[in-house]
């Protein structure tokens, strides 16, 4: 039987021949993240144990990752007492894949894992965020669930009663113009089918401008597949997921790929001309109501955000510091950058990325969710609007439901800091 | 019966049902105050035990979108409260389900704050408009789950399972 790449990786999960959509499944857990949540997890956890008289001992301790990123440094008591907690019991189950707030090797969990190997294709990842769709950009089955399944899978090792999803396949020709970027391709594809156009499936994503595109892109495109309401996005892995494990993970031996059968039943294609496309903005207050950057109008930007998880890595700083070299961030509008780890941090500091991006009027901040989800720093006035290279735009997400939040790319972030208004890069200077 | 005590669109997102900034606040127990924060009125009928257990949320395609956060159920499970809609986003629907706080898939839905509910099995009946909508079962792959009241449960069945098989063998 022909299979996608998720009948393909459930099939190897349960150690069947075959997985087929719409059947139910215990898939095997190769790795399973969390970040402060852990500290609910922990909780949870605790309560599968109670009155069983059983040990609480986490299945594999090997295959548990946790990364604290979403209040770092802790913003309260509270927030701090929880991330103590979780050290705690890091200490106590031997948990080794554990990311503390730590310049040498923090960040943001779902830039923490790709970077440093935790997951290879083909496997089952399972993350307490909703982003953990992340991976599917090196070939993995990665989606996210709640607290209360994660106490489950660290109790068992297995995620219970799942479905497996149907696929919609996404082929994408062409050759991106200057200036339009892989954020701009996974906002358009959102608008083109909405916020819940992938509900319960699978994006899967095809063609010769996915075949050019660093994994760097793949991520900011797997990262977004959930805001179609995808259970993931995955990348069949190929010569330049091996480049990326290999040079950039660091992982050594040899690493088995395979991608889905040529016969394999989609439930939709798509097909995307990405020369045809410009840069997008995502206006407020959903992620699917997406425009190109030149049907936007006069819109006053108060607050710019460039990193995060979506589009925190090298390339987007790098982008961003070319647009603002030697320039100024126009007065009335500030700026707040934030790489997606320590790595990453490391890497702009040695390129002078940063320094550009600070002598312009940026603020850098430390690699973490930050403002992206407004429960730390970083909150916007009442009325202000901000444009983010973040994933989310919905009402009160950074923090004020009064507030405004546009999506866009790095270039887009960078030019308008420049203008002070929602402007297109391709019209600046250089 | 039922009653609908708040009506609301599509894509109502978890931001709206549990705002971000209560995130360090986790345990069942205490997240009940914070739901709906930012829609205060509704906010605090909830708080100050207005609202009946067994009354009813209705909302429109999306239900739950956005992050993965288990708050945004066990808030609304704290109140015993029901969510119909058109249909839920995948994530809120697990945590739904696996916390025990009941949803209905109601397609067709058409119903105003203030209406009264008969909720069955395979319909929903509108007691004021006297119209029936028909309601989708919940995934299959989930039903084990429900049935045993909970994933806390359900776990704890198949770790005790796994206990015994193993003294056995």
């Amino acid at each position: 039987m022909a299979m996608t790449m998720v009948e393909k990786i459930l099939a190897r999960a349960t150690g069947q021949k075959t997985a087929r959509a719409g059947d139910v499944v215990e898939p095997k857990v190769s790795l399973a993240m969390s970040h402060e949540n852990a500290a609910l997890v922990i909780n949870q956890f605790l309560e599968i144990y109670k009155d069983t008289g059983l040990k609480p001992k986490v299945w594999d301790p090997d295959k548990i990752a946790i990364i604290l990123d979403h209040r770092v440094p802790a913003e309260s008591a509270k927030t701090a007492t929880n991330q103590k907690k979780i050290r705690e019991f890091v200490a106590a189950q031997k948990i080794k894949k554990f990311h503390d707030i730590r310049g040498d090797e923090g960040g943001i969990c779902h830039q923490i894992l790709p970077e440093n190997g935790y997951v290879l294709p083909g496997t089952v990842v399972v993350g307490t965020d909703s982003h953990t769709t992340t991976h599917g950009a090196l070939g993995a089955f990665s989606f996210g669930i709640g607290a209360t399944e994660m106490a489950s899978v660290w109790a068992l090792g297995r995620v219970l009663n799942v479905e497996v999803p149907k696929t919609i396949k996404v082929v994408a020709k062409g050759k991106f113009g200057r200036y339009v970027l892989p954020k701009d391709f996974i906002l358009y594809l959102i608008g083109r089918i909405s916020a819940e156009g992938a509900n319960f499936k699978v994006l899967e994503y095809h063609g010769p401008a996915i075949q050019k595109m660093p994994t760097s892109g793949r991520l900011t495109v797997a990262n977004m597949s959930v805001e179609a309401g995808a259970t993931s996005g995955i990348f069949p892995p190929d010569e330049e997921t091996l480049r990326y494990l290999k040079e950039e993970a660091k992982i050594k031996g040899p690493i088995d790929i395979f991608g889905p059968d040529p016969e394999a039943e989609y439930d939709q294609v798509i097909e995307i001309n990405v020369s045809e496309l410009e840069p997008m903005v995502a206006c407020p207050h959903t992620v699917d109501n997406v425009k190109p950057v030149s049907q936007i109008g006069r819109v006053k930007v108060d607050q710019i955000v460039i990193g995060s998880c979506t589009n925190g890595r090298l390339d987007d700083l790098a982008i961003a510091a070319r647009i603002l070299k030697g320039k100024k961030i126009a007065r009335g509008t500030r700026m707040l950058v934030f790489p997606a780890s320590f790595r990453i941090y490391q890497q702009a500091l040695q390129l002078g990325y940063l320094a550009d991006l600070v002598k312009a009027g940026a603020v850098v901040m430390n690699p973490g969710c930050g403002c992206c989800l407004g429960v730390h720093e970083g909150a916007l006035g009442d009325g202000e609007v901000a444009l983010s290279t973040t994933n989310r735009n919905f009402k009160g997400r950074m923090g004020n439901p009064r507030a405004e939040v546009y999506l866009c790319s790095p270039a887009v972030a960078a030019a308008s800091a420049l203008t002070g208004y929602i402007s297109d890069p391709r019209k600046g200077g250089k | 019966m039922a009653r609908v005590v708040l009506k609301l669109g599509d894509d109502i997102s978890t931001d709206i049902i549990y705002p971000g900034r209560y995130m360090a606040t986790v345990l069942p127990s205490e997240t009940p105050q914070y739901a709906f924060a930012d829609l205060p009125e509704f906010n605090s009928e909830l708080r100050s035990g207005q609202i009946p257990s067994g009354s009813v949320i209705v909302a429109g395609k999306n239900f739950g979108c956005g992050s993965s956060r288990e708050q945004a159920a066990s808030c609304l499970k704290g109140y015993d409260l029901i969510v119909v809609a058109k249909n839920f986003a995948r994530i809120f629907m697990q945590n739904a389900i696996n916390l025990g706080l009941r949803l209905v898939v109601c397609p067709e839905i058409e119903a105003e704050e203030g209406d009264e509910l008969e909720i069955l099995p395979d319909k929903i009946i509108n007691k004021n408009s006297g119209k029936e909508f028909k309601v989708e079962p919940l995934p299959k792959a989930r039903q084990a789950i429900i049935d045993a009241g909970g994933l806390i449960a359900y776990t704890r069945q198949r770790l005790l399972a796994r206990a015994a098989s193993r003294k056995k063998a």
